[in-house]
């Protein structure tokens, strides 16, 4: 699980975070305005292809992606 | 009638939040033609100014030109005021056909398909070609009127950082698998002037089959040698899928936008494309405009050659007045100032010294990236920038910021 964190949170960084920023893993990212609604389908794409998983439409909700710690919480119901 | 004092009042205390956070746009209004000299009525009901104007999107002064306007004349004797009509029921005339494959020459294109403006092409053409099967890649800081468009289309969507190549292509990657992938930019951005890297997104296509579009309503005209556009700068003439513009910046500054492109996407908007299917053609007057426009620009080059040294002489002259600038080529100059009061105060300043140019900040443009932007015409003369430099000079002065660093400015100011 921390290791799953880990990597979520610098594909965050990389891929989102432009300047100094700090991310932990309950920083609020959609809410936060670190992650726009737009950029969360590449999240979502990285985590698939990441776990080899299919997350729902319906279950990737801002709400879901709004932290490092909710998006893993997610990510952990679908991997067998 | 159910507008009652309850409903009233909802809108009122949303636009009192526009005034309080400090971005309620107020008008300002111009009693003269548009052009390098303006009469400005500011605030509303003083007595006219005349100052000049750096701020238009003019760009080879055209929209006063005597010949166009003789066009336009001419065109609406000849063809009337307006056709009532949607293109494809009774709104198509000879001369949408002719300034269509005028266009399709001037691009180096297959087709191309006229709109009511380049905000409706941007907002139908996405719908048009693509699917939920495909995917668009699109730069972070594309115009609002492509992330309107993207909004309206089944496909996926992604972002790559701005003008960041590597990142484009992971994109491409990552998307691979889907039915069709289109990248998407603007040609020259239009708050920070520079340009797209359209010879590295046109490689990157060709390696990943991946559609290139680009909306060049910033360059159309006269950016490259002979003004086609950004796509004639880059080299990849021929090698662009499609090109949305406008006709109301640099070709003219009336109105009409258009998307051009291969035949077949062409002619998928001119079949599914909403804004074309449901609002009127492009009024006769103007489409006989802007074909003097290219007539203009296909006879000689000379207004963009004399844009071009206008825009090296500016970007001179305040660089070596100790501004900052945004780096970049084209004729969009944006004085780098980051703090937002900074600006609007600036902006005023200016005014008062006969230079009209808006300043920009938070939401427009990032936090703490506050600036003037000012942008060059053809329609220029050198005695209108060499007025304007003397305000800039005097203003930046009186602020102190003349020859500070970023850092000074902000420490002094804030962002």
């Amino acid at each position: 699980m921390d290791e799953m964190k880990e990597i979520i949170k610098n594909y965050v960084i990389r891929e989102y975070v432009e300047d100094d920023t700090d991310v932990t893993y309950d920083t609020p990212l959609i809410s936060g305005g670190i992650v726009d609604s737009f950029s969360m389908v590449s999240l979502k794409r990285f985590l698939e292809n990441k776990y080899q998983i299919a997350i729902p439409d319906d279950k990737a909700t801002p709400e879901a992606f709004d932290s490092v710690n909710k998006i893993c919480l997610l990510v952990n119901e679908y991997v067998k | 009638m159910a507008y009652t004092e309850k409903t009233r009042g909802i809108y009122k205390e949303i636009l009192g939040g526009l005034q309080q956070a400090g971005i309620f746009k107020q008008e300002r209004f111009i009693h003269s033609a548009q052009a390098a000299d303006i009469e400005v009525e500011f605030p509303t009901g003083s007595s006219l100014k005349k100052v000049i104007n750096i701020c238009a999107n003019n760009y080879l002064g055209l929209s006063s030109h005597p010949e166009v306007v003789q066009a336009a004349h001419a065109g609406l004797n000849s063809h009337g005021y307006g056709m009532s009509s949607v293109r494809f029921i009774c709104g198509t005339q000879d001369i949408h056909k002719k300034l269509e494959s005028m266009v399709t020459e001037f691009l180096g294109t297959e087709d191309t398909i006229l709109f009511p403006s380049c905000m409706d092409a941007n907002g139908g053409v996405f719908e048009a070609v693509l699917t939920k099967d495909d995917v668009m890649i699109s730069d972070r800081l594309v115009h609002a009127s492509i992330i309107d468009g993207i909004r309206l289309c089944s496909a996926m969507h992604d972002t790559f950082k701005h003008s960041d190549m590597e990142h484009l292509e992971e994109k491409l990657q990552l998307h691979n698998d889907k039915r069709l992938k289109m990248v998407i930019t603007d040609g020259v951005f239009s708050m920070d002037g520079d340009t797209a890297k359209l010879d590295k997104m046109a490689e990157l296509c060709e390696k990943y089959d991946a559609l290139l579009f680009c909306d060049d309503s910033h360059a159309s005209g006269f950016i490259g040698k002979t003004g086609r556009g950004t796509h004639e700068k880059c080299g990849v003439m021929g090698k662009m899928d499609i090109i949305t513009t406008t006709f109301g910046k640099g070709l003219g500054g009336a109105s009409g936008g258009c998307v051009s492109g291969r035949r077949e996407l062409v002619e998928m908007c001119r079949q599914k494309a909403r804004p074309y299917l449901f609002s009127n053609t492009i009024a006769p007057p103007v489409v006989a405009g802007v074909i003097k426009v290219l007539e203009i620009l296909s006879a000689s080059t000379d207004r963009r050659d004399k844009l071009e040294n206008n825009t090296i002489f500016w970007r001179k002259g305040l660089t070596d007045a100790g501004f900052i600038l945004k780096d970049g080529d084209t004729p969009i100059v944006p004085v780098m100032l980051f703090n937002a009061k900074l600006s609007q105060d600036i902006s005023r300043d200016l005014y008062e010294e006969g230079v009209y140019a808006i300043g920009f900040f938070f939401p427009v443009v990032p936090q703490g990236q506050a600036r003037i932007r000012t942008q060059i015409s053809a329609g220029h003369e050198v005695h209108h920038l060499e007025k304007a430099l003397d305000a800039f000079r005097k203003v930046g002065k009186k602020y102190e910021i003349l020859g500070k660093t970023k850092q000074e400015i902000i420490e002094r100011y804030g962002m």
